[in-house]
């Protein structure tokens, strides 16, 4: 079966370069705008992006995409939106692979099953679901697998060896490997360390590894670039819609910042 | 500590329970599942916990019998297992003591907690100031309004108390919170979490450690009452004062145990904070359990008089008891809670918490319908002392 991130990933790595990865919350500050950003950043040299779904209880996000999430709630937004954004954004564009990241609850309550065939139809690629580690997850693997949708899973700092291999398994698409022990939006990356981990990582999965978490600038882009296959940027673009001042040039000139770090 | 049946290996109660949280922390609570097995097995450590709970924290507390309120209701047998008493006035120093320990153990130099009505917060400032180590309370907002005494009583106790101005501004939004700082800080941190809620082992430690009570009252029913009680009540917000009453009396089929939730305005009104009466199935705070929540997955904001128990979700070991029909989960809203709270303090010189007096309003329903042979036994979780605010300024006193 064909996948269009391992397609993305394979071209990427033809051209000898790195993948941005850009993450943004759905539906903030409204749906159009979402879209229109979207459509910025892939012209703007995105290769991937990932659209937050909103949630009450974002627990694993600092204050920049905490603040995304409650933007977006306040206008509605929901998975199901999150869909027909999808869909909407296919009918221009067929080729960015788009992965949904987000928290169990929203994804339950649509059901498994449901939420998979609307996502192939809608044309999402993968899903991350940030508190869904393997052992909580048959039911949402098996109805992926089925629907040829890539498992994206997060690896931590102080995930073990043996754990590493396990996630990695259950893994498709790309590796996340969360750069710090903390939140998004973290600023204490240590390149170093990220490095040592991911060389090891390598080992073992032929997956291409995306490093996210505290990137946000040509400076913490660089730091990392070379030790992995791509980087996710997030807090530093939720911020920017955040502040609202001529967000679509501010997210583009970001996007093109990040992007001639990568090659 | 009693025998185990739950939860299972992978931290299930049936399918509620588990471990739903980002990678970072699951090496953590492997660690923590791990050591906790250890330490509960460990002499030292059990002759530790059980001194402390001796000789700081006062147990065991008495079973009380209510004559005068017995007999104004009229019906069976009252008895108050009095939690109250505990130093620092609440059920919730039993966890906190316990907890304090294994983080030491564990050699964790740090103490973090969320809490709502801030008697957690308070159980665990006291434990950190007397083992000296650095503390730091999260508080939503809201809460730290409506609660400013025991905010000052934790500052006392030399805490850092952080307020939370994220979501609702309550108790699930400090959980949130202490949950960030935890991954942020899982090297030397230790999170005392406050109920039988969270990730697991979390549900599993906390009743452990409560299991206390119930096993009290085991040894108290024979003494005073001759026989076995007939029912158990107690209040459930996130479940931990319930589900230590109640935990050594699963196997017991003889006894009901009857849980209340807060009814708020009104379970018809849907502005509550009862999801095992009117709440379904979810995903929250690291657990699979039943979740006050929208058609859309979101969590919607819940409304109680009493800030302890002002939380969409539940323990999920009383998720499992109310599908399998071991336990019954009921509701007193706000105004049954006030009313209660002031009779008890009338007829019996006893003012409860407003957490417990939505248990002790479902005895006012219940015992009248039971005849005079038969008995109940209600936890008395905590002492009202902390919300003379709240209660004056719903009448309109300004103190
Ligand atoms: C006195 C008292 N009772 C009950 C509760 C509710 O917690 P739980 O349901 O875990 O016993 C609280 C929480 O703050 C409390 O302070």
């Amino acid at each position: 079966m064909t996948s269009k991130i391992k397609d993305t990933f394979s071209e990427i790595k033809a051209e000898n370069r790195k993948a941005l990865i850009t993450y943004i919350v759905s539906g903030d500050p409204d749906l159009e705008t979402t879209l229109e950003i979207m459509h910025t950043m892939v012209k703007e040299g995105a290769d991937i992006i990932e659209l937050g779904i909103p949630f009450s209880d974002p627990m694993a996000e600092g204050i920049s995409i905490q603040k995304g999430h409650e933007r977006a709630l306040k206008k509605g937004a929901s998975l199901i939106d999150a869909l027909q954004l999808v869909a909407q954004f296919r009918s221009s564009n067929k080729k960015t692979p788009i992965v949904f990241m987000g928290y169990m609850n929203t994804f339950e309550s649509l059901g498994a099953q449901a939420f998979m065939a609307k996502a192939v139809s809608a044309g999402v690629d993968g899903i991350l679901i940030v508190d869904m580690p393997p052992e909580e997850s048959s039911k949402f693997s098996d109805h992926a697998m089925k629907n040829n949708i890539d498992i994206i899973r997060l690896i931590a700092p102080t995930t073990s060896l043996d754990r590493a291999k396990k996630i990695s398994s259950q893994s498709s698409g790309y590796i996340y490997y969360i750069s710090v022990k903390g939140i998004t939006g973290a600023s204490n990356i240590d390149a170093d360390d990220v490095k040592n981990k991911v060389e090891v990582l390598q080992t073992f999965t032929d997956l291409p590894i995306a490093i996210g978490f505290g990137i946000k600038d040509a400076i913490s882009a660089s730091s990392v670039k070379d030790i992995a296959d791509g980087i996710v940027a997030g807090s530093v673009f939720v911020d920017l819609i955040g502040e609202g001042n001529d967000v679509l040039n501010m997210v583009a000139k970001k996007t093109k910042e990040l992007k001639e770090v990568l090659g | 500590m009693s025998e185990e049946i739950m939860p299972d290996k992978n931290g299930r109660f049936g399918v509620y329970g588990g471990r739903y949280v980002a990678e970072t922390l699951v090496p953590a609570l492997e660690e923590l599942a791990e050591q906790y097995e250890f330490i509960k097995k460990d002499k030292n450590f059990l002759k530790e916990f059980r001194d402390d709970l001796s000789h700081y924290v006062g147990r065991p507390s008495p079973l009380y019998f209510a004559k005068r309120w017995t007999k104004l209701l009229g019906g069976a047998k009252i008895f108050l297992k009095r939690e109250d008493l505990n130093h620092t006035g609440a059920h919730k120093i039993n966890n906190t003591v316990g907890q304090i320990l294994l983080a030491k153990h564990m050699g964790k130099k740090r103490i973090i907690a969320e809490t709502g009505a801030g008697q957690h917060g308070v159980a665990t400032a006291t434990v950190a100031a007397r083992h000296g180590l650095e503390c730091l309370v999260y508080m939503g907002e809201e809460d730290i309004k409506r609660q400013s005494l025991n905010v000052f009583r934790m500052k006392l106790l030399g805490a850092e108390v952080v307020g939370v101005s994220s979501g609702t501004r309550t108790l699930k939004d400090a959980m949130n919170e202490a949950m960030r700082d935890w991954v942020t800080n899982v090297d030397d941190t230790y999170y005392i979490i406050g109920s039988v809620a969270g990730p697991h082992p979390y549900p599993q430690i906390v009743r452990d450690f409560n299991a206390v009570v119930g096993e009290e009252v085991i040894e108290q029913s024979k003494i005073q009452i001759g026989k076995d009680p007939d029912v158990l009540i107690a209040c459930v917000g996130g479940g931990s004062n319930a589900m230590g009453l109640f935990y050594p009396f699963i196997e017991n089929k003889n006894v009901r145990l009857i849980g209340v939730e807060a009814g708020g305005l009104g379970l018809s009104t849907g502005k509550h904070a009862a999801p095992l009466n009117d709440g379904k199935e979810g995903i929250l705070h690291g657990m699979r359990t039943y979740l006050m929540q929208d058609d859309a997955g979101q969590i919607i904001e819940t409304h109680s008089v009493s800030a302890g128990l002002d939380y969409p979700g539940v323990g999920p070991e009383h998720a499992w008891l109310k599908d399998i029909g071991r336990a019954e989960y009921v509701a007193a809203d706000d105004q049954e809670a006030l009313e209660a709270f002031k009779e008890l303090t009338k007829v019996e010189g006893i003012m409860p918490a407003l957490e417990t007096a939505h248990g002790i309003a479902y005895v006012k329903k219940i015992a009248p319908t039971m005849s005079k042979e038969q008995t109940i036994i209600v936890n008395v979780s905590g002492r009202g002392d902390k919300d003379i605010n709240t209660v004056a300024s719903i009448e309109g006193i300004e103190l």
